[in-house]
């Protein structure tokens, strides 16, 4: 018997099962976007066939870190800026599991901006949810990287003078191989991409512009938007990294104006994850580390005896 | 030179191979019966810049590098000459003449490289060979080298020379060379060897020196091996089949041996972007139901602090390596010191908590290696591994039996699907993860994937069931049972403990240290005692939870310690002070923080002249600080 019989299981899932039974501590705000990012994902998860108990969620800190007190699941609210390192190593230990990281856009694009660009190029096979609403929430209304330029907060009184970041370009030049956006105001289509999000095999990024109504009066709703993937406006192909690259440029330039393009903006689905990668080069063992602690039979051989030659 | 031992130092330029070149030559001895113990010296550069490695050969067991040398192989530094034209670079071509002649015994043996080195640019030299009585053999090592096709060989050469004015044989290292190297670099090394041999046998009087290169025997199979080998084979064998980190010198020994290693067990190495991630990998690895580990040296362990507290707090067992140099900030990256010691206690926010294990000898690395895993697991904790850059890449001999051990691969309380079954669970059926009443603080833990164990595990403060909750009631006794941990862990290291006073029992005085200097301090105490002065000594290697009954029935027993360490701020006697409550004014310090470790004969110089004459030290590489009274 696996050590692991959560895993794998095919059965009816309800959408309530993530639903805990305990109330968690009221820190999402009334009309927050967050609860779009929640609901998506409760969705999504029975539609991709994962049970609460073969699904592991990691967090960051911040608004977005309490995704875990929303959901029920095997949970890991871990430090500020770190969910991506936590996830990707339990990705790795067991790659059986269905491994999400979900942050924020202080946590993930500044302080955790360095585990972005990195987990992205390697192309964990994992999924990403950045909750984005342009400012930092639970610490009262500071600027975040994704703020307008000229955003004025308590920490910026004057204005930013920075440019604010450029997510999906970042994932995308730093190796994402699946790169989306969608938003809560767009329940339908943040299910759907979330669905393919977890389907895809390798790193998928999904920037989920949420409304922050408590700090951020000033920002705009991401209403109207345009679904790119199913506008006429737009000839798109989203396996071409030129087209992405181009329609990238555009939507990030515009965000701040009002125009808000949503969907898949890249995804390339025939390159090998880093966990497929480094299966390929013997790096990477074929069942999960973890199911042989749990496994009697399993030889432990006398480890480096093959190696203590070179010290005789 | 009657000296009962041979400490042969060979210097020349970093690149040079000298490295290998002393690492083959320590096993060879080794192999003819010999006890070993080398020394590394190398800058922070990657080719040229003078190093030197000595090897200690003896046919008693040896603990330390000893006391100078009595036999230098100066080699030219082949980087010397700096291809940018008009940098400066420095008198760099003599160095491996020049920088060695200090601690050079009386009546010792200089070979050096007189292809590549000048004697008369060194100042006085002719002086100071007769003066010394030194042996001086001027041999073409390099143009021996060339001769064959390679430069780099003339540290073969070198060593067919050392042979032929030790008496060594030339067999042991020939069949070192067939081992160790292919087939076509073995001919033309195995030619040089014994051209080499042969013309110093025949061209000099090899007699002269009074060379004794002792004879021995070993009772059973030997291996030569690092601190970073012991640590490594310590954590394979106790099953740590997950590793991640960011080279740094010296951690980067582990790091490789580590991730040479654990592919071929199915294992798992990951070089990531910085420390941060590395620990905070190990942390997810071990989440989802690894036996994972990290590490790095001072700089990126600074890095560490948050995953690691983050592992505190989640009570995710983990085990972490600071391998220590100098510091603060970059410091001299290839410098010993054991500076980190506070920095590994007090790192992280909060009543935060670890296993501190600071092992003091290679065989001592390995059984703390394991002590730290079985403690992180088995009471979901993390556990730092501290030691040095001396003992991460000193070579030592030691019995092959010491590392015959089983694998140890459980989890500690980490439950099976059946076993969860039996756990307290919640009304609507969730475990309780983080449940209060248990008998040593630790609640078993159950692996994501696996059913019935579903929980939500986080850094904020937490209920039984894992959500976040600032009730006061709760968090006090969470606290507790955090903290109840720590008591059951020291009644399980005094259970198991290493720790023993090496010396007379009734002696008069003590000397307390920790970590890399313990063999240098007991090399100091056999001398004292011989000496005449009643000496014993302890090397306090478990240091978090601290060893209070021990050390206070230690200090008690004596009229006055010396607190040996590698710093200057006399951490580790701060730490013992606080520990204990009192005997402040028992407790004086030697301290040592020049890049150098401490040789034995600086401890017995200053424990004679500090604590039995209260005169002067003998130089200023080392500082006493009296006692600080109560």
């Amino acid at each position: 018997m696996s050590a692991f019989s959560a895993i794998g299981e095919e059965r009816e899932i309800d959408r309530d099962e993530y639903t805990p039974t305990v109330e968690p501590q009221a820190t999402w705000c009334p009309g927050c976007g967050d609860f779009g990012v929640l609901k998506s994902l409760k969705q999504a998860l029975p539609e991709v066939g994962r049970t609460p108990e073969e699904t592991l969620l990691v967090t960051g800190i911040g608004c977005s870190g309490k995704l875990n007190s929303y959901l029920d699941s095997y949970g890991f609210h871990t430090l500020h800026g770190r969910a991506l390192p936590v996830a990707r190593a339990a990705a790795l230990a067991n790659p059986e599991l269905e491994v999400i990281a979900a942050g924020g856009d202080g946590d993930g694009y500044g302080i955790g901006g360095n585990h972005f660009v990195h987990t992205a190029r390697e192309n964990h096979d994992m999924t990403y949810i950045v909750f984005n609403n342009e400012i930092f929430g639970l610490t009262k209304g500071q600027t975040s990287p994704t703020s307008p330029k000229g955003h004025k907060s308590k920490t910026q009184p004057h204005g930013s003078a920075k440019t604010p970041i450029r997510p999906l370009s970042m994932a995308l030049t730093s190796g994402a191989s699946f790169v989306a956006r969608t938003a809560a105001v767009n329940p339908n289509q943040a299910r759907d991409i979330l669905v393919q999000a977890m389907e895809h095999d390798g790193f998928a990024h999904v920037d989920f512009l949420t409304q922050c109504p408590t700090w951020n009066k000033d920002a705009r709703q991401y209403v109207p938007y345009t679904d790119i993937n199913d506008s006429e406006d737009y000839e798109f192909d989203p396996t071409n990294r030129a087209d992405a690259q181009e329609l990238m440029r555009e939507t990030e330039d515009k965000l701040y104006e009002g125009e808000v393009l949503t969907g898949i903006y890249y995804r390339e689905d025939d390159r090998p994850s880093y966990q497929e990668e480094k299966k390929q080069l013997g790096e990477l063992p074929e069942e999960p580390l973890a199911e042989r602690y749990f496994d009697e039979d399993y030889d432990w051989e006398r480890s480096y005896d093959r190696f203590i030659d070179q010290h005789k | 030179m009657a000296d009962d031992e041979l400490i042969w130092r060979i210097a020349g330029g970093s690149g040079d191979g000298i490295a290998s070149t002393s690492q083959n030559f320590a096993k060879a001895l080794m192999r003819a019966g010999l006890h070993v113990f080398t020394h590394r010296h190398y800058p922070s550069r990657i080719r040229g810049g003078h190093t030197y490695v000595e090897v200690r050969a003896s046919a008693d067991p040896v603990k330390s590098r000893g006391d100078g040398y009595n036999f230098l192989l100066a080699l030219g530094d082949s980087f010397a000459r700096n291809p940018q034209e008009g940098a400066y670079y420095g008198n760099e071509e003599v160095k491996p003449l020049s920088e060695n002649l200090d601690d050079l015994r009386e009546g010792g043996v200089i070979i050096y490289d007189e292809g590549l080195l000048d004697p008369a640019d060194v100042p006085d030299f002719e002086e100071r060979v007769e003066e010394n009585d030194w042996h001086v053999f001027p041999l073409d090592l390099r143009g021996l080298a060339r001769e064959q096709g390679r430069e780099v060989m003339r540290n073969t050469a070198g060593v067919g020379a050392t042979c032929a004015i030790t008496g060594i044989d030339l067999e042991w290292i020939e069949e070192l060379m067939a081992d160790a190297m292919p087939e076509e670099i073995f001919e033309p090394n195995l030619e040089i060897l014994e051209t080499a041999y042969e013309q110093v046998s025949e061209n000099y009087d090899v007699d002269a020196p009074d060379i004794n290169v002792p004879e021995g025997e070993h009772e059973e199979e030997q291996l030569l091996m690092s601190g970073s080998d012991a640590i490594a084979y310590g954590a394979i064998d106790e099953g740590c089949r997950f590793i991640s980190g960011y080279p740094m010198t010296p951690w980067t020994e582990v790091f490789t041996i580590m991730s040479q290693n654990l592919p071929e067990l199915g294992g798992i190495s990951e070089q990531v972007e910085d420390e941060i991630a590395a620990a905070a990998l190990a942390v997810g690895a071990s989440h989802a139901g690894a036996k994972a580990m990290s590490g790095s040296s001072g700089g990126g362990f600074a890095l560490m602090s948050e995953p690691l507290g983050l592992a505190e707090m989640s009570e995710t067992p983990v085990v972490l390596i600071e391998a220590m140099r100098a510091g603060p900030s970059t410091g001299m990256p290839t410098k010993p010191e054991q500076g980190d010691l506070e920095h590994v206690l007090y790192t992280s926010q909060g009543d935060s908590h670890r296993v501190v294990l600071a092992p003091g000898t290679v065989q001592e690395a390995y059984d703390h290696s394991r002590t730290a895993f079985r403690l992180a697991y088995d009471y979901q904790i993390p556990s730092v591994v501290l030691y040095d850059q001396k003992l991460s890449g000193e070579l030592t001999n030691v019995p092959a039996s010491h590392f015959d051990r089983e694998p140890n691969p459980t989890m500690g309380k980490t439950l099976t699907e059946a076993e969860l079954e039996e756990q307290p669970h919640t009304e609507d059926g969730k475990f309780l993860r983080f449940q209060h009443e248990t008998d040593d603080g630790v609640s078993p833990r159950s692996i994501p994937g696996q059913k019935g164990g579903r929980y939500l595990v986080t850094g904020n403060e937490h209920n039984e069931a894992g959500h976040i909750s600032e009730d006061p009631d709760n968090r006090v006794a969470q606290v507790n049972r955090r903290f109840q941990k720590l008591d059951a862990i020291r009644a399980d290291l005094d259970e198991n403990s290493l720790l023993a006073p090496y010396g007379p029992e009734e002696a008069e005085y003590g000397i307390l240290t920790f970590g890399s200097q313990q063999g240098t301090v007991e090399e100091a105490v056999d001398r004292l005692n011989a000496n005449g002065t009643s000496v014993k000594a302890l090397a306090v290697n478990e240091l978090a939870p601290y060893p209070v009954e021990s050390v206070e029935a230690f200090v008690e027993s004596v009229d006055e310690v010396l607190v040996v360490e590698m710093n200057a701020s006399a951490q580790f006697r701060g730490l013992t002070q606080k520990e204990l409550g009192r005997y402040g004014e028992k407790l004086h310090s030697l301290l040592k923080y020049n890049g150098n470790p401490f040789e034995p004969a600086e401890i017995v110089e200053g424990f004679e002249t500090s604590i039995v004459e209260d005169g002067e030290l003998p130089g200023p590489e080392t500082k006493f600080v009296p006692a600080a009274g109560d």
